[in-house]
């Protein structure tokens, strides 16, 4: 049971991800985490704002109880199912963002540089968190979907949207990558 | 008691994205770059059993637990909006290297700074929402 406490391979993660997905399927549901943020939006009173909030929010209440869920698994992990949670990335990539001043690369979970408490006070890293976080609600809303939604779900049932889509995940993260984070780091 | 399955599998749902890694920046910025299989792994993994799950599923018209046909949601057709929805998200993933799931699971991980990143995505969330009608879909 050690391999429990060890980072899960992929051939692990990816068939639980399926099996999740089914199990929401068997449900009577599906599989989607980012129409939970147009949920809090709408219990936000967003409403009043734009009509694209007036919906019957309780309807998603099983999706927020996911979302809950999500909480708790996130804090078992992390609490009682790792010994170490530094990412073993390959070492390739770790030089590439130490040049970028990543120091922590190849040692934690995330990047102490933008994630750490004490980078909250960092005007920068605050910033690139806020931008970062606004493109994944408004992208993920625009595209009626994100990687549960699409690359999972969607794929999952041959829907040609979906592969739009998940081809433009990858432009605009090849994009930020390797375009962008010469100019932001 | 009938959210408690909902529980449960949000809870595997959370765990399996810690301890696979897709919830670190790291393996984000990584995949990006090419420089490992791990992520296209598991999304691949995913998407054979996904495919041919939900093949199985429609060929033998199987129901949910209640009894009812499972029913699957069916994207309209368009390109604009998936497209450029699709390089506005991926983005925002490779910068905050978190997508909507692994953002719920890094904050019961116990790190506060996620929040910044959850409440920029709410207000992208409302900012579409208000800019909806001028948008092409």
């Amino acid at each position: 049971m050690e391999w429990i406490f060890e980072p899960w391979p992929w051939y692990v993660a990816g068939p639980l991800i399926a099996g999740i997905m089914f199990s929401l399927l068997f449900g009577g549901k599906t599989f989607g985490m980012s129409s939970n943020l147009r949920t809090m939006c709408t219990i936000g009173g967003a409403g009043k704002k734009a009509d694209f909030f007036n919906f019957d929010w309780k309807s998603q209440r099983w999706n927020l109880t996911v979302v809950a869920g999500a909480i708790i698994g996130g804090f078992i992990a992390a609490n009682f199912l790792s010994y170490d949670t530094a990412v073993h990335i390959n070492p390739d990539t770790v030089e590439t963002l130490e040049n970028f001043g990543f120091a922590s690369a190849g040692g934690a979970y995330l990047p102490n540089e933008l994630f750490a408490t004490d980078a909250l006070t960092d005007p920068k890293s605050l910033i690139i968190l806020l931008i970062g976080g606004l493109l994944i609600g408004f992208g993920a809303r625009y595209a009626g979907g994100c990687t549960s939604g699409h690359a999972i779900s969607g794929l999952s049932n041959l829907q040609l949207p979906s592969l739009i889509a998940v081809i433009g995940f990858f432009i605009g993260g090849l994009v930020m990558v390797h375009l962008l984070f010469p100019l932001i780091f | 008691m009938k959210y408690l399955k909902f529980l449960i599998i949000g809870i595997i749902f959370g765990i399996v994205m810690f301890k696979s890694e897709a919830a670190s920046w790291f393996r984000i910025y990584e995949m990006f770059q090419f420089q490992s299989f791990h992520m296209y792994g598991i999304m691949g993994s995913a998407l054979t059993l996904g495919v041919l799950g939900t093949w199985l599923i429609k060929k033998y018209r199987l129901k949910s637990i209640d009894g009812e046909p499972i029913k699957f949601t069916l994207k309209n057709k368009s390109f604009s909006r998936y497209m450029y929805g699709g390089i506005l998200f991926g983005l925002g993933w490779a910068l905050a290297g978190s997508c909507p799931g692994p953002i719920y699971t890094l904050i019961g991980a116990g790190y506060v700074s996620i929040l910044v990143v959850l409440l920029g995505a709410l207000l992208g969330t409302f900012l579409y929402g208000l800019l909806r009608d001028k948008l092409p879909h």
